[in-house]
């Protein structure tokens, strides 16, 4: 540490104090109240359109009531009680659970791959982001009624290119367990693996090319580098489509309805009822809106723990590279 | 890893770390034609007869009766086809640019300003997005635009929709990821009021943003069903109920319901083009940025 021998600098003269002009105080104002302002549409319309029918829904839960407009008897936590005794209830859920499990992880992961490979240098590559991006443009209505179609047990292609492949032709892919969950499960990863892919690729092209450059200078493969580049800079939206996932996945409904042929059983034994499927047969076909009410509460429950498992897995996976 | 990996393909990755292997050509190659297929083989059928389309081996090249079902499909009276179309032009359109603006907006503020209760109000849309509103606020919003007298009319679909939090939550992490905080400081400093650094900084950057929520929100608007064909009258449906009609009365007609569906695909289509090409657009050029 050295002495310092030079002559100290003057402080800078104190800024002159400028008269108060009236756009301060405006650009004040500005500064405290338009954020508020900023954000108050979306919180105006949630009060409207999102927590008065939650809180409502909650309150209709606790009582009997019927979609008709009769007497709402307070009975408390009875349909809740009746709910979890109740065994149709129950198998929604196994059904909701394995669909959304058997669409969700290969779908993220053909989502990662895809959209690694659409990274890529590649002649064309507009159309094929277009390309990959086509099964976002048809309606889930659409969807549905085209692979209803492509299942077919007596005219179905799928069962067709499976004859063709010297295997089982005639499978009836709406009769079973295993098979409705996979017929339902590739309409979902059709229609949303592109779309994530092209998520991926977005947080893809924000990570500096040089990165990549020094490691392959390090000698790292591509692959090293996907795991230690690619996956842990794009964490964030990887986290972010998981919870997206989970909730679609978990609030399933259009697709297994048109399977059923627009009927809320989800097959002759309940083979895939969603749990929104539940809802809406108890609420719009039996009538009673309670029941429903109860359920979806339920249905919120276990959102909230799906998000919270997956949410804790994926960070890991993420984070451990 | 780098042990498996032979010295020559290292030298390759050394070279051009973003090169494309023959495997990653054929597996796009096969994921384009998956992806593409399904919706090809519904033109396919919506262009033939019903004997055609329960054919083993199914036809893959177009008939001459598209027109012929078409008209079929216009004339079928209880599905007020072409209404729903137009009003499903109307109401998506209107969502998709109001989500926008207010997405655009809040994402701002959540991003790149600070106030009281920032971190609490942009937890809260993360809870609410967990909420599934569709099965749980049926008949609540139902009860609510019986009061307002709004059953039948288009208000009914459009309001509802309007509330989008993933829009917000998108926006959000678009602005943090786009706008660096010092942009909007050095606005700040030379004297730019808030809504100044929204249209001057924020905007320009955030645009391919706007462009991928505008497409979804879209997409999404146009695709829903279930409350549509509840709150408003079988003379005035959107496409997908009508749709839904047509499934119901003509369920056997699959040519009429294919033919339909791919009409109410169409207009999809048209704005996916439009849309698509300003998204893959943005998305090169953050990668020119980058």
């Amino acid at each position: 540490m050295s002495v310092n021998t030079q002559p100290r600098r003057a402080d800078p003269a104190p800024p002159e104090r400028r008269p108060r002009a009236p756009r301060l105080t405006w650009s004040r104002f500005d500064v405290k109240a338009a954020p508020y302002l900023l954000i108050s549409p979306y919180f105006l319309l949630f009060a409207v359109f999102g927590l008065f029918p939650l809180v409502f829904t909650l309150w209709v839960s606790l009582r009997d009531y019927g979609l008709a407009g009769g007497e709402a008897t307070y009975t408390g936590l009875d349909n809740y009680a009746a709910l979890l005794a109740d065994a149709d209830f129950w198998n929604a859920v196994v059904n909701t659970i394995g669909i959304f499990a058997l669409a969700t992880v290969p779908q993220l992961v053909l989502a990662l791959l895809l959209a690694n490979a659409l990274n890529k240098r590649l002649r064309g590559r507009l159309l094929l982001r277009l390309g990959v991006l086509v099964p976002l443009v048809t309606s889930v209505v659409a969807v549905a009624v085209v692979f209803t179609q492509l299942y077919g047990r007596d005219y179905g292609l799928v069962n067709w290119l499976l004859d063709l492949l010297g295997l089982d032709r005639h499978i009836d892919w709406q009769s079973t367990r295993w098979s409705s969950w996979t017929a339902i499960a590739t309409m979902v990863d059709w229609r949303w693996t592109g779309y994530n892919a092209i998520i991926y690729l977005a947080a893809m092209q924000t990570i500096p090319r040089q990165l990549y450059e020094a490691a392959a200078i390090d000698g790292a493969s591509g692959r090293r580098q996907f795991w230690s580049i690619t996956l842990p800079m794009i964490r964030p939206t990887v986290l972010f489509t998981v919870f997206v996932s989970t909730i679609g996945g978990l609030t399933l409904f259009a697709e297994p309805v048109m399977f059923a042929g627009n009927r809320m059983d989800g097959g002759t034994t309940g083979q895939f009822q969603t749990i929104a499927m539940y809802i809406v047969e108890q609420g719009f076909r039996n009538f009673d809106y309670g029941y429903a009410a109860a359920a979806a509460w339920l249905l919120f429950v276990l959102i909230l723990l799906g998000v919270g498992l997956n949410y804790t897995l994926a960070r890991r996976i993420g984070g451990s590279r | 890893m780098t042990a498996i990996t032979s010295p020559a393909a290292a030298e390759r990755d050394r070279r051009d770390p973003f090169r494309a292997t023959p495997l990653t050509r054929i597996g796009l190659g096969v994921t384009l034609v998956l992806s593409i297929f399904p919706i090809y083989w519904m033109i396919i059928i919506a262009s033939r007869t019903n004997s055609d389309a329960v054919d083993v081996p199914p036809p893959l090249l177009p008939g001459g009766n598209l027109g012929e079902n078409v008209r079929r499909v216009l004339a079928t009276e209880d599905a007020h086809f072409l209404a729903g179309l137009l009003n499903s032009l109307v109401v998506t359109s209107t969502v998709t640019v109001s989500v926008v603006v207010i997405s655009t907006f809040a994402g701002f503020a959540f991003a790149r300003l600070r106030f009281r209760g920032r971190k609490l109000l942009l937890g809260s849309i993360l809870l609410t997005m967990m909420v599934p509103l569709q099965q749980m606020g049926v008949v609540p919003l139902y009860q609510l635009m019986v009061d307002l007298g709004w059953v039948g009319s288009l208000k009914a679909v459009i309001l509802p929709y309007l509330l989008n939090g993933f829009g917000v939550f998108m926006m959000t992490q678009y602005t943090e990821q786009a706008v660096p905080e010092e942009l909007v400081e050095a606005a700040r400093v030379d004297g730019a009021s808030t809504l100044r650094v929204w249209w001057n900084v924020i905007l320009p950057a955030v645009r391919p943003g706007m462009a991928v929520l505008a497409l979804q929100t879209f997409m999404l608007n146009w695709n829903e069903f279930m409350w549509p064909l509840i709150v408003l009258t079988p003379e005035n449906p959107t496409v997908q109920v009508s749709i839904s009609f047509l499934t119901a009365a003509h369920s056997t007609d699959y040519v009429l319901i294919f033919t339909g569906t791919a009409l109410s695909v169409l207009p999809l289509v048209v704005v996916f083009l439009a849309f698509g090409r300003q998204i893959v657009g943005g998305l090169m050029e953050g990668a020119v940025k980058a």
